[in-house]
């Protein structure tokens, strides 16, 4: 079996045509492959992104992250350049659009990709992968725990981003969720309400919520890290990408 | 939970950082998930100078009843001081000895 990888750091245009630090993973086969954009959480491009960047290829995947905060903080370390990200105010809905279609270009021109790609995020990543998903040609998406991807924000919690459900008619292709049973952002009962407007909407689309699991259950480096519930996601998301990255 | 929300503050002050010593500008203070902390979430404050760079940066991660008593001891620091020893504005500063 030949399973050697190539990882390492590249740049490439994003929104605006703004140049992009993205870490790239990638088999060295000939292909073609299917590829995963790595869309990561608040905390920022940090180790643990770059090794489940790094795990998309170990399995015959393309793969990259890209520095969301790449703008706001070009070369500090992941910490302080989320910080900075936060006190700038985030990473705008439509930046973040425009920079994985970057990444997904990216991708594609790839010599041994095979022209699919999907997102993948985690905590604000998750909300993040289905905004992409609504707003870009993809071939498959995968939301870790995403907030805000419904709910309505009680009165007294003001919020810098908005809800996604009133856009859900515009995700273009399957969806799927990973929660966990004992997180509150997002809760079962937003897991639910999107889960039905899925329905309602007719679109493909797959959910699991994990007992015993909170937000961040695939977070290594974290108290909230839950194996058994992450040991499953991954086989729900390699299976997932099996279905719809094949050639 | 990704809270978003960040409520900022102008300050006058210095912080030491990786770097040493520079001045601060601003606090970013936060509920959100912690970088080390071992909680699910924190009040995090960073200390920052955005102008010097994100580096310039002294972060901390609080559980809310340490964040609460940090509150109250710095208004309680305060309060045994006399009014205005520490303002950065020397008018409103109390003198130190009454002439």
């Amino acid at each position: 079996m030949f399973d050697a990888m190539l990882a390492e750091t590249v740049s490439f245009a994003g929104h605006g045509g703004d140049p992009l630090e993205a870490y790239v993973a990638r088999p060295l086969g000939p292909g073609p492959y299917g590829a995963v954009v790595v869309i990561h959480h608040m905390p920022g491009y940090d180790e643990g992104n770059k090794e489940i960047t790094r795990r998309f290829a170990a399995n015959g995947y393309l793969a990259v992250c890209p520095n969301l905060y790449s703008r706001e903080a070009p070369g500090a370390s992941p910490d302080d350049a989320a910080a900075a990200a936060r006190a700038a105010g985030g990473v705008p809905d439509e930046r973040l659009v425009g920079d994985v279609a970057g990444a997904a270009a990216y991708l594609r021109a790839l010599q041994s990709s095979n022209g699919k790609v999907a997102t993948i995020g985690y905590c604000s990543g998750g909300r993040q992968s289905f905004l992409a998903a609504c707003n870009l040609d993809l071939a498959a998406a995968v939301d870790c725990y995403g907030a805000f991807v419904v709910g309505t924000p009680p009165e007294s919690f003001p919020l810098a981003v908005e809800p996604l459900l009133p856009i859900a008619d515009r995700l273009g292709c399957p969806l799927l969720g990973l929660f966990g049973a004992e997180d509150m952002y997002p809760s079962p009962a937003q897991v639910t309400e999107l889960e039905q407007e899925l329905t309602r909407l007719g679109k493909t689309f797959e959910f699991h919520s994990f007992e015993g699991a909170g937000h961040s259950f695939f977070a290594t480096d974290r108290p909230a890290y839950r194996p058994l519930a992450a040991v499953e996601g991954w086989q729900r998301i390699f299976a997932w990408f099996d279905r719809y990255l094949s050639n | 939970m990704c809270t978003y929300l960040t409520v900022k503050v102008d300050l006058d002050g210095s912080g030491k950082g990786a770097h040493g010593w520079f001045t601060l500008s601003q606090a970013s203070v936060y509920v959100d998930h912690p970088q080390h902390a071992p909680q699910a979430h924190t009040l995090n404050i960073d200390f920052i100078n955005p102008a010097a760079g994100p580096s310039a940066r002294v972060a901390v991660e609080l559980s809310e009843e340490s964040a609460l008593a940090l509150a109250d001891a710095i208004r309680l620091a305060l309060a045994s001081a006399p009014p205005g020893l520490a303002s950065s504005a020397p008018a409103a500063a109390a003198p130190l000895v009454q002439a």
